[in-house]
C-alpha cells in the first residue's frame, strides 16, 4: 500500500520512525521499592531514592528486568546479556536526581521484528532497533497555586521501557498499525498495560519526507502524543508541512515539534526546551547489568502464545480469513472471548457471531469486550440453539438482542418468550394448507412455472408462525405441497 | 588516672573491658578534649548529648554482657556520613541544616557494634580538597606545629578526622578517601589511615562525591585499631549496588608480625622528580625496614602512573558534576530566590550561593569533560587509561604482595599555601590517586618526621580484598618505625 502526498512539484514519500515508551508493569520502581501504583495519593509514592536524598543508591529491581527481556523475545529480538545503565543528566524541577538512569549506547534488548496487520489482510515487518529501561520523571503540576509549581515524585523512578522502531514505516495507517500491534503484543505479555490516555504508553514520532527512491530526508521529532489516532493525525500533518517547506524552497530543520490537536498542526518547541547536552555517562553506582541464558530461558518458558501465532492458528485449525483473525488477536481479550465460543462448535460461524454480531452491537454502545453483556458461554450457547435446529438464525438474532440488552440465558430467552422453532411437521403443515387455501390463485401461478412464488408462501407460512417455523421444513414441504 | 584521650582504641577496649573506667569516662574524657581544641575546628557539629547517651546505653549493654567490637568507643564521624537526626553538611553551606531520616550504612554498622559518636567532623567541602580549606564551615588546623608555630593544614579531604585523632578529640575517626582523602591528611597528622578495597564498605548514605572512587575507612592511631576499626565498618550491603559480597575477614588476626618470605614492590615511577631528599630516606628506611623484617624486596613498574593524577581530576570531577546535581534547593538544603524568579533563576542562585569555588571548579571541569565533542577525548580516554592503570596494578601483583610507597610528596604545608594554584594543590595526591583509580586497599602509617619535625608517612598499596596483608606488613612496618613523636601538646 503505498502513500503518496503529490505537491506541486511531484511526489513525496513520508518516512517515520516510532519512539514508544512503556510503563513497565510492576510492583516496585526500576531502582526503589516504591510502590508504583497509578492513582495514590501525590507523593505518597516516594523513597529516598526517589527524592534523591544525599547519599541514597539505586538498585535494579530484577522484575523489571524480567519484563524488559520478556518484552524483547516477544518482539523476536536480540537479548543483550550485558548492558549498561547511563546518566542522562539535566535539571528539571521533577527529575530529583538531575539525572535520568537510563541505558545509552548498551541496551538490554537489541534488533527485533514487529509484523503489522493492515486493515486489508496484508502484513508488513517493521524493524525493531532497540528496547532500553529507563527511569519515568516525575510530574510537575502548573495548576495548583498562582505562584508556584507543585511537583508530585510518585511516578519518579517507575520503570520505563523506551521501543525504537526502524524507520521502516511509510504511511500514517502504518503507524497506527504499528501502535496497535506494539500495544497488543505487550498486552499479551503482561509487561505493560498499554493505556496511552492514563501515559503508561506514549510515542514520539520521527517523521520526514523524501522523493521515492531518494536518500531520507531531515526528520523532526513530535513529542508526547496520546492516542494512536492522534500520531496518525500528527504524521500526517507534519509531513505535509515538511512538503509545503520543501516545495516553497525552504529546509527542513531537525528539532523536536509538538502535536495541537485542537489546532490541528505541529509547532516547534522553544529552543530552550530542547537545548540540552545530556552528558551520558554509565551511572557509576550501578554495574552492568548481567544474565545469563539460563535466566533468558526461564524467562521463555512463561511467554504465552502471541498475537502472530495466534493468528496463524486461528486460521489454519479454525479456518478463519486472516483479516478475521487480524481482527480476533488484535486484543488477547477478544481472541480470549472467541476462544471459548469457538470451543467445540464451527470456528468460522463462531468468527462471524464475535464479529459481526457483538463486535458490531459492542461498538455502537462504545463498550469494550471485558464489560460485553452477553458473556462468551452464552453467546456459545445461542450458537448452539441455531446448530440443533432450537431456533432459525432469524430468530437468533432477536434472541441476541435481548441478550446485549439484558445480559440473559440465550435458552431461558428462548423458553421464556416461547421462541423455539416449531418442527412439528403437523403443526406446519396445518399453517401450510391455511396459506394455500386462501391463496389459490398464487398457488396456481406457481403451478404455471412461477417457481419463484414458493418464497412468498414461505414468508406467509413463517409469519403465520410467528418466525418460529422451521424455515428448511416449511420450504421442503410447501414444495411438495404445491409442486408434489 | 592515665589520660583516657592517649589511649589507642584497642587500649581503650581492653580497659573497658576489664572495668578500668567506663564508656562513659572516655566519652567525657575525650568531649572535655574537643572543648579543650576548639581552635582546631576539627569537628562542625559537637553531640556531646548523643554521645554521653550513647555511651550509657554502651556501659548497660556491657554490664550485660553483651558488647560488640566498638563497644563503649568515643568516634568521630567525617560529615560526609548521614547520621539520623544529626546535621550532615558534607561542610556545604548548600547542606546547612539538613538533618537525615536515615543513618549511614557504615554508621549503623560501628553503632551497633557499640560505637559512640562524638561528633561531625570537618572535612573539605563535598571531599574536594587536600588542605581542608575548602570548608564552609572554615578551615581545620593541624595539631602539628613546624618550627616556625605557623597553623599547618591536616590534609583533606578527611582533615578533621585526622586531627580529632591526632589531638586526641577522639579514639579514631571514619574517613572517606576518593584520590586520597584517608591516607593524605593521615599522613600530614601523624596517624594511620586505610582506604579499603572499593567495595568493601558500603556507600550507602555517604554523600558522593565520585561514585567509582568513593570508600569509606577507618582514621586511627595504630595499625592494629585501623584493623579493629575496618572489621564493624566493611562487610556486603544490598543497597548498594557496587559494595563486593564478600565475607569479612577478622582483620586483627591478619596482624601476626610475620612478613618473612613476603615480596615487597617499590615501583620506579613514584621516585617523581623533584621529590624531596627526606621523602626518598624515609621511603629507604622503609625498605630497609621490611627487608630486615624478611621480606624480600623487588622493583616493579607501573608505567602509567604519570597519567593517573590527570585521569583522576576528569573522572572524579565529570561523576561529582552529576553527583551534585541534586543540590537544587528544591526538595533539602538551601535555596537561594526572589520574587519572581524561575526555576532556572532558583538554581543558578542556589548553587552559586550554596557551593564554594572548589566545587564549583570541579562541576565546570566535570561538565566540560562530558559534554558533546569533548566526551571521547577527555572522559572515554580517561577510562581507557584508568583501565591501564589497574593493568599496572595487576601485573605488579603477579609478582608481589604489597607495594611500598610514601604517602605524599611532602609533609604538612601551612594554611594558606598552594591556594593560589590548583594543580599545585592537586599533585598533592599524586602518589594516592593511582590505587584509587584502581580500587586497591591502601595504608598509610607514620613512619619518620621532616626536618621541619613534622610526621611523614609511607603508604602500602594492597591486592583487592587483600587489606590482611597491606595491615600485616604494616603492623611490622609500624613497629620498626617505632613512631612516638606526638604533636605539640600531646606530648607524654
Amino acid at each position: 500500500m503505498s502513500y503518496i502526498i503529490e505537491g506541486s512539484t511531484g511526489p513525496w514519500e513520508i518516512v517515520v520512525g516510532l519512539e514508544v515508551h512503556c510503563q513497565v508493569v510492576s510492583n516496585s520502581k526500576l531502582f526503589s521499592g516504591a510502590s508504583t501504583k497509578f492513582g495514590n495519593e501525590a507523593n505518597s509514592n516516594v523513597s529516598l531514592v526517589d527524592a534523591a536524598m544525599p547519599g541514597m543508591l539505586p538498585v535494579i529491581n530484577e522484575e523489571c528486568v524480567r519484563q524488559a527481556v520478556k518484552t524483547g523475545l516477544g518482539l523476536k529480538a536480540q537479548i543483550n546479556k550485558e548492558s549498561v545503565f547511563s546518566r542522562k543528566n539535566y535539571f528539571y524541577a521533577d527529575l530529583p536526581q538531575g539525572y535520568q538512569i537510563s541505558q545509552f549506547d548498551k541496551p538490554i534488548v537489541g534488533k527485533g521484528t514487529i509484523i503489522l496487520d493492515m486493515p486489508d489482510g496484508t502484513t508488513k515487518s517493521v524493524g525493531i532497533e532497540r528496547l532500553h529501561l529507563e527511569q519515568d520523571a516525575g510530574k510537575s503540576m502548573h495548576d495548583q497555586d498562582p505562584k508556584y509549581s507543585h511537583i508530585d515524585l510518585n511516578r519518579s523512578g517507575v520503570a520505563l521501557m523506551e521501543i525504537v522502531s526502524d524507520p521502516d514505516i511509510r504511511t500514517p495507517e502504518e503507524a497506527g498499525a504499528y501502535l496497535t500491534k506494539l500495544r497488543a503484543i505487550v498486552r499479551y505479555l503482561g509487561t505493560c498495560d498499554g493505556n496511552m490516555n492514563e501515559g503508561s504508553m506514549r510515542c514520539d514520532a520521527n517523521v520526514s519526507v523524501r522523493r521515492p527512491g531518494e536518500p531520507f530526508g531531515t526528520r523532526c521529532e513530535i513529542k508526547n502524543v496520546n492516542s494512536i489516532r492522534f500520531v496518525m493525525q500528527a504524521i500526517e500533518i507534519e509531513a505535509k508541512r515538511q512538503v509545503e517547506v520543501l516545495e516553497s524552497g525552504g529546509e527542513i530543520i531537525q528539532q523536536t515539534r509538538l502535536f495541537d490537536q485542537r489546532l490541528g498542526e505541529t509547532r516547534a518547541m522553544r529552543s530552550k526546551e530542547m537545548a540540552h547536552d545530556y552528558r551520558y555517562f554509565p551511572d557509576p553506582d550501578l554495574l552492568p547489568l548481567v544474565f545469563d541464558d539460563a535466566f533468558v530461558a526461564e524467562i521463555e518458558k512463561t511467554l504465552p502464545e502471541l498475537p502472530d501465532e495466534k493468528k496463524a492458528r486461528f486460521i489454519n485449525e479454525n479456518g478463519l480469513s486472516a483479516y478475521d483473525a487480524g481482527v480476533l488477536v488484535a486484543e488477547k481479550e477478544k481472541a480470549d472471548y472467541y476462544e471459548i465460543v469457538a470451543k467445540g462448535r464451527d470456528g468460522k460461524l463462531a468468527a462471524n457471531w464475535v464479529i459481526t454480531n457483538l463486535f458490531g452491537a459492542l461498538n455502537k454502545a462504545e463498550v469494550g469486550i471485558a464489560d460485553s453483556p452477553v458473556t462468551a458461554e452464552n453467546l456459545g450457547k445461542l450458537i448452539d440453539l441455531i446448530s440443533n435446529d432450537t431456533i432459525s438464525g432469524r430468530i437468533a438474532k432477536d434472541v441476541f438482542e435481548i441478550m446485549i440488552e439484558t445480559g440473559e440465558d440465550p435458552e431461558k430467552i428462548v423458553e421464556e418468550k416461547g421462541l423455539k422453532q416449531i418442527t412439528d411437521t403437523g403443526a406446519i403443515e396445518a399453517a401450510i394448507d391455511e396459506v394455500i387455501a386462501a391463496n389459490p390463485d398464487k398457488v396456481q401461478e406457481i403451478r404455471d412455472g412461477k417457481d419463484r412464488m414458493l418464497g412468498w408462501f414461505v414468508g406467509q407460512v413463517m409469519k403465520s408462525t410467528g418466525g418460529k417455523a422451521n424455515p428448511g421444513m416449511v420450504n421442503k414441504m410447501l414444495r411438495d405441497k404445491i409442486l408434489g | 588516672m592515665t589520660d583516657l584521650t592517649k589511649l589507642t582504641l584497642a587500649e581503650a577496649r581492653d580497659g573497658l573491658a576489664k572495668g578500668d573506667y567506663t564508656s562513659v569516662e572516655l566519652t567525657e574524657a575525650h568531649l572535655k578534649s574537643m572543648e579543650a581544641h576548639r581552635n582546631l575546628n576539627a569537628y562542625i557539629t559537637e553531640t556531646p548529648d548523643k554521645a554521653i547517651e550513647m555511651a550509657k546505653a554502651s556501659d548497660a549493654k556491657r554490664a550485660k554482657g553483651d558488647a560488640g567490637n566498638m563497644e563503649g568507643l568515643p568516634i568521630a564521624v567525617k560529615d560526609l556520613f548521614c547520621t539520623e537526626g544529626v546535621q550532615t553538611t558534607a561542610a556545604s553551606h548548600i547542606l546547612e541544616g539538613f538533618k537525615p531520616e536515615y543513618e549511614s550504612t557504615v554508621t549503623s554498622k560501628l553503632f551497633d557494634n557499640g560505637a559512640v559518636m562524638l561528633g561531625k567532623a570537618n572535612l573539605d567541602e563535598f571531599a574536594m580538597g587536600s588542605a581542608n580549606t575548602s570548608s564552609y564551615y572554615g578551615n581545620v588546623i593541624n595539631p602539628w606545629k613546624g618550627k616556625d608555630g605557623k597553623d599547618l593544614v591536616p590534609g583533606g579531604s578527611s582533615g578533621g578526622s585526622a586531627a580529632a585523632v591526632a589531638g586526641g578529640m577522639a579514639l579514631a575517626a571514619t574517613g572517606t578517601d576518593t584520590g586520597g582523602s584517608i591516607r593524605q591528611p593521615a599522613s600530614y597528622c601523624g596517624i594511620v589511615g586505610l582506604k579499603p578495597t572499593y567495595g568493601r564498605c558500603s556507600r550507602w548514605g555517604v554523600v558522593a562525591f565520585a561514585s567509582s572512587l568513593d570508600q569509606a575507612g577507618p582514621m586511627t592511631k595504630t595499625v592494629r585499631d585501623a584493623a579493629i576499626m575496618l572489621g564493624s565498618m566493611a562487610g556486603h550491603d544490598a543497597k548498594d549496588s557496587t559494595s563486593a559480597p564478600m565475607a569479612v575477614p577478622d582483620f586483627e588476626a591478619a596482624l601476626t608480625g610475620d612478613i618473612r618470605g613476603m615480596k615487597i614492590g617499590i615501583p620506579k615511577e613514584y621516585r617523581v622528580e623533584g621529590m624531596p631528599e627526606e621523602i626518598t630516606k624515609l621511603w629507604d628506611n622503609g625498605v630497609a625496614m621490611l627487608r630486615d623484617a624478611g621480606a624480600e624486596v623487588v622493583d616493579v613498574t607501573l608505567p602509567h602512573t604519570k597519567y593517573a593524577l590527570g585521569t583522576y581530576y576528569i573522572v572524579a570531577p565529570a561523576e561529582a558534576s552529576s553527583n551534585l546535581a541534586r543540590y537544587d534547593g528544591l526538595r533539602y538544603g538551601q535555596r537561594v530566590m526572589d520574587e519572581g524568579d524561575s526555576l532556572d533563576d532558583m538554581y543558578s542562585k542556589s548553587r552559586a550561593a550554596g557551593f564554594g569555588k572548589e566545587v564549583q571548579r570541579r562541576i565546570m571541569i566535570g561538565t566540560y569533560v562530558l559534554s558533546a565533542g569533548y566526551y571521547d577525548a577527555y572522559y572515554n580516554k580517561a577510562l581507557k587509561v584508568r583501565r591501564r592503570i589497574y593493568e599496572d596494578f595487576a601485573n605488579a601483583f603477579g609478582t608481589v604482595d604489597t607495594i611500598l610507597a610514601p604517602t605524599a610528596p611532602s609533609a604538612a604545608f601551612a594554611i594558606g599555601e598552594n591556594e593560589d594554584d590548583p594543580v599545585k594543590m592537586y599533585l598533592n595526591d599524586v602518589f594516592t590517586v593511582p590505587a584509587s583509580l584502581a580500587g586497591l586497599p591502601g595504608l598509610s602509617l607514620p613512619a619518620g618526621l621532616s626536618s621541619e619535625g613534622l610526621p611523614l608517612g609511607l603508604q602500602l598499596i594492597g591486592k583487592p580484598f587483600d587489606e590482611e596483608t597491606v595491615l600485616r606488613v604494616g603492623g611490622v612496618l609500624e613497629s620498626a618505625a617505632n613512631f612516638t613523636a606526638k604533636p605539640f601538646g600531646q606530648e607524654g
